[in-house]
């Protein structure tokens, strides 16, 4: 007769739901390639078959905000699309990742111009840089694996934003009254 | 010279002696003529040129300023005959707030070039329908390219511009819902645009009744940048024009400066430039397809053409050290030679490009989706692809056999064997048949010109222009001065101005650059081959579905590096 195994022998391990969480969250990254220079291109070529972003799981692009959480900047923001971007990063829901992909995202690059802007932090918070111009494709693997670490760490400015609302929440205070 | 002074005389003759104040001849160009006219003149020239004397083609207006002159401002004009293959290029001095007649009724090109010179430059046009902004934003303030507008003084937008169309008038016999207008926005973030353009319509239905077409969200100001920069300083800039085939802007900008100061680059280094040309052509051909063919649903064709790019993006990479943006031409030549692996590499590309070129035509031509979503979608008639302007693949799709590379063969193209495909049809369709047995017969290009390339230098001799070898400036007193004078100086070409043009993957891609004497250029005018084209799009699509207005911004082959600059 089978008797039931002790539950101690059973191939099982425990967690925090956070870090569960989090686990998940890392491995199902869903981009939206804001595309819109040469480094839109060299995305294309990091989603393309040879280099194939999908061994980090982050290949279900889409280019929908509200289906979104890891908006990659790829290519020179300009004076003109800068309210764009902004709209499309608040459309995004929470928690939600940056990376900004080549030099001309990063600080404005070699276009020291009237109509460029010097850099996307100052519309949005950015959680990865990626140097290059274009970057080849494994700087922006790297940079995704960097973030994959940031967020299985939970410590990403979106991430903590989260869990601060949440907090509200639970103690049914208002967001101000939790602290920093 | 004798089909210049007929030209000459008789413009003289039915506007009188004072019309043309000179008359010069293009440099390294003698079917150019250069002819500096009164401004109340320009409109009958033009219509003299167009009507008389086929001069057919508006290729581009931009505008100069000379601060230092009496007459501030200068709009210059270059003017296109392709039966004879003459070229005029007209220019009008005159003062701050003097307008200038528009030339947007003899030509249809005229619009968006004259909306661009008043944007950047504050040249008015009289009589032009619409002229405002075009590439800065509609907040901005002054005009960006006099030379008194600081080259980093940016203007914060905080807002996209709202458009609205006039109201219809009302028509009570119409039924309300079936007649409603539905207003669309797309872009300037959207999958089918891949890139940065604005498209602003109104549906009847799935059909667009009034559209508008916005574009400057990637303006990045490439010619401030150049106007700030050492004329070798300026060939990186021109990589990120068109992105998709950055070594032919690079050779483009390249050839203008050596015609301008009057070199010849070696054999050698002239059949690199055709093979990085071609496989450039090919790779950006392969993006279009690619990309129209996901925007209509077959992504496996967009996977097969990105890996060929791959193994182009390896050639490069060998070759001077960046996958995309090479940077690979210098002024007086090529930065990398080409060796027996090279060859080698690059011959087993051309057999997998031919394989995959194969497989994509098996995927796509005969494909009854593809057939339906192409064929009669996107219809420009002839006439109207020539007095917008078109140039490259989309003017060979509407019947007009019109290659630079046959027409006026630089470098060794009358030496190779190549045909130029033309279609009738002017559709969608008609394009992606060009554009398939261009990228073959660029093939065939590569293949000959690597059998055929000369030994030799790739680059000049001349330590004025071209830097000497790292090995001798470090032993070498000579070659340190030279390196220093020519990094600090910068090549100098003599004062003067030119046109000068190439055969890119979209079309004519045209360098106008106005040089003082100085190591920087005064003025660099990019004619970039998308800008008249895309210029159509309000009028191609108007009438059409939503849907075909998709595969048509995708066969225009719209680059936004370059239409913006």
């Amino acid at each position: 007769m089978k008797t039931l195994t002790p539950i101690e022998q059973l191939p099982l391990f425990t967690t925090q739901i956070k870090a569960f969480i989090n686990w998940t969250r890392k491995n199902a990254l869903w981009p939206l390639p804001f595309g819109t220079a040469c480094c839109g291109i060299e995305y294309m070529a990091v989603v393309g078959s040879h280099y194939d972003i999908s061994r980090l799981g982050a290949e279900v692009v889409r280019f929908s905000p509200r289906q979104a959480d890891l908006l990659i900047v790829a290519g020179t923001i300009t004076e003109k699309m800068a309210p764009v971007l902004r709209q499309i990063y608040e459309q995004m829901p929470e928690p939600k990742w940056v990376i900004s992909m080549g030099v001309c995202a990063s600080s404005g690059g070699f276009y020291r111009a009237y109509h460029t802007v010097q850099g996307i932090q100052s519309i949005v918070p950015v959680d990865a840089y990626v140097p290059g111009c274009p970057p080849t494709p494994e700087a922006v693997f790297q940079a995704v694996i960097k973030l994959q670490e940031k967020i299985s760490k939970g410590d990403t400015p979106s991430q903590r934003l989260v869990a601060k609302k949440k907090m509200a929440e639970l103690t049914s205070g208002n967001l101000e009254n939790t602290g920093s | 010279m004798e089909y210049h002074f007929q030209l000459v005389h008789q413009i003289k003759e039915s506007l009188g002696d004072k019309a043309i104040t000179s008359v010069e001849t293009g440099i390294g160009n003698p079917f150019e003529c250069v002819l500096v006219v009164r401004r109340e003149d320009v409109r009958k020239i033009a219509e003299y040129l167009k009507g008389q004397r086929n001069f057919q083609y508006l290729m581009d207006i931009c505008g100069v300023h000379y601060p230092n002159r009496e007459q501030t401002l200068e709009a210059v004009y270059h003017f296109y005959n392709r039966d004879q293959k003459q070229r005029v290029r007209l220019k009008v001095p005159h003062k701050e707030g003097e307008s200038v007649p528009s030339l947007t009724p003899v030509y249809k090109a005229a619009n968006w070039f004259e909306r661009e010179a008043f944007d950047m430059m504050g040249l008015k046009f009289e009589g032009h329908p619409d002229l405002t902004r075009i590439l800065c934003h509609h907040q901005f303030v002054g005009h960006a390219l006099r030379k008194d507008y600081p080259a980093t003084q940016n203007q914060v937008c905080d807002a996209p511009e709202v458009f609205s169309f006039p109201p219809l008038p009302l028509n009570e016999d119409e039924d309300v819902l079936t007649n409603q207008r539905t207003l669309v926005n797309i872009g300037p973030s959207h999958p089918a645009t891949h890139g940065t353009f604005r498209i602003y319509a109104e549906l009847q239905g799935e059909r667009i009744m009034r559209a508008k077409a916005e574009i400057g969200y990637l303006h990045r100001c490439f010619e401030k940048m150049a106007e700030t920069h050492k004329y070798q300083q300026v060939i990186p800039y021109t990589d990120r024009l068109n992105y998709l085939s950055a070594p032919m802007n690079n050779a483009g900008y390249c050839r203008a400066v050596e015609k301008l100061i009057g070199i010849e680059i070696p054999a050698r280094a002239q059949y690199i430039r055709v093979i990085l040309n071609e496989l450039s052509r090919i790779i950006d051909h392969l993006v279009c397809i690619g990309t129209t063919s996901v925007d209509m649903g077959a992504l496996t064709t967009f996977w097969f053409c990105f890996r060929q790019r791959e193994n182009v993006y390896e050639l490069f990479e060998a070759l001077c050290g960046n996958r995309m943006l090479t940077t690979i031409t210098r002024v007086g030549g090529v930065y990398g030679d080409i060796d027996d692996e090279w060859k080698r590499r690059c011959t087993g590309v051309i057999k997998t490009l031919r394989e995959t070129i194969d497989e994509v035509d098996r995927l796509l031509t005969n494909n009854k989706i593809w057939l339906n979503r192409m064929k009669g979608t996107g219809y420009v008639s002839q006439a109207n692809a020539i007095d917008y302007g078109f140039t490259g693949p989309c003017l060979r799709a509407a019947g007009v056999d019109h290659d630079l590379r046959k027409a006026e063969p630089y470098y060794d193209y009358d030496r190779l064997e190549f045909d130029v495909p033309v279609f009738t049809d002017s559709d969608n369709f008609a394009r992606y048949m060009v554009r398939m047995e261009e990228m073959r017969q660029s093939c065939r290009l590569v293949e000959q010109a690597i059998a055929k390339i000369p030994d030799g230098p790739i680059q000049v001799n001349d330590p004025k222009i071209v830097l000497p070898p790292k090995a001798e400036v470090y032993t070498n007193i000579e070659a340190l001065m030279n390196h220093f004078m020519l990094v600090i100086n910068g090549i100098q070409p003599p004062k003067g101005e030119i046109y000068s043009y190439t055969e890119a993957a979209n079309g004519e891609l045209g360098f106008y650059i106005v040089s003082d004497g100085t190591g920087y250029p005064y003025r660099v005018k990019v004619r970039p081959p998308c800008f008249p084209i895309y210029s159509s799009f309000e009028e191609t699509i108007t009438g059409g579905q939503i849907a075909d207005a998709v595969a048509t911004l995708g066969q225009f082959n719209v680059v936004a590096g370059e239409l913006d600059r």
